[in-house]
């Protein structure tokens, strides 16, 4: 039982291919474009639903920050339609494994950081001091901004990772103990069965909640900088 | 008449798969393009002819979409049936 609940976290390799390349291109797919003024209702939900999420999240940055409407919305459609695929039967998340999301998370945050450093030096040091600290405090105040600042890539990784592993693993855990109550007692598995169904809408929930989280720390932390 | 035999020695390179006899098959198979872009080209081909077929319609259904994350569930238990073979009900695995 131990082996088969951490094996569908194995990335997946095939003779010793990288099976993982075609199943992290695989959302790509389902997100097809188009040139015209009225398209097919794939592509207007599609549309209607970035519109509607870039409206509401790029609305509080200036001009600087707008540039990255590009990267925001295409992180955060990632995100949600990764999250959401792992939620079919047998599948493989890309986002439970560190390695991707700190692939994501540092570049991101060390780029918004970076512009906030080159464009507005002052006000990116000014930072690490809060307002109307009393003097003694400072220097352990400095150290503890600074602690703050650089936790803040790896606790976007490990946000993501954590979240998305913990529900996948409690509804293989959850689904195999209703199947192992079925021949016990009825009662305890309808229960189970009931607590599944719940866990499995929260997980839904999830899976679109962090990537917006996710999209929306970087966003903040752009907003900072720029 | 004269016409109908003209337009019937179609060369074998050039007709589709339902077209092809039996005993003509295996050269039929041989004859196709494997060069990487042959292979581009018979995916996007591919791409395409489901696309415009289901969803690119003025009433596109959710069948569309719900086929492809069918055969993507499909494909996933096949590449992972060797770890579930150990999970079946069975006496003896």
């Amino acid at each position: 039982m131990n082996e088969n609940l951490f094996a569908s976290f194995i990335t997946p390799m095939m003779f010793g291919l990288p099976l993982v390349t075609l199943i992290v291109l695989f959302p790509s797919l389902l997100f097809p474009t188009s040139n015209r003024l009225v398209n097919n209702r794939l592509i207007s939900l599609q549309q209607w639903m970035l519109q509607l999420v870039s409206k509401q999240m790029m609305s509080i940055h200036n001009t600087k920050g707008q540039t990255w409407a590009l990267m925001l919305m295409s992180l955060i459609l990632f995100i949600g339609s990764t999250n959401l695929l792992g939620l079919l039967p047998h599948s493989f998340t890309p986002t439970t494994q560190l390695s991707m999301n700190l692939g994501m998370a540092i570049p991101l945050w060390a780029g918004a950081v970076i512009t906030g450093f080159r464009n507005k030096t002052k006000a990116s040091l000014a930072h690490f001091l809060p307002q109307g600290t009393p003097t003694p405090l400072i220097p352990m105040l400095v150290i503890i901004e600074t602690i703050s600042l650089f936790i803040q890539p790896v606790a976007l990784a490990v946000r993501l990772t954590a979240n998305i592993t913990a529900g996948h693993l409690l509804i293989h855990l959850i689904g195999g103990a209703t199947l192992a109550l079925m021949s016990i007692n009825t009662t305890t598995t309808l229960i189970t069965f009931i607590i599944l169904i719940l866990l499995t809408v929260l997980e839904f929930a999830v899976a679109m909640i962090q990537a917006y989280v996710f999209t929306l720390l970087v966003s903040l932390y752009l907003h900072d900088n720029t | 008449s004269q016409d109908s035999k003209m337009a019937s020695v179609v060369p074998l390179k050039e007709k589709k798969l339902l077209e092809v006899k039996l005993g003509e098959l295996p050269s039929w198979i041989l004859m196709r393009d494997f060069t990487p872009s042959g292979i581009a080209g018979a995916f996007q081909r591919g791409y395409y002819r489901y696309y415009n077929k289901y969803v690119n319609v003025k009433k596109g259904s959710i069948a569309g979409l719900s086929m492809v994350l069918a055969a993507y569930v499909f494909l996933n238990y096949c590449r992972s049936y060797k770890e579930l073979k150990h999970e079946r009900l069975r006496k003896y695995h």
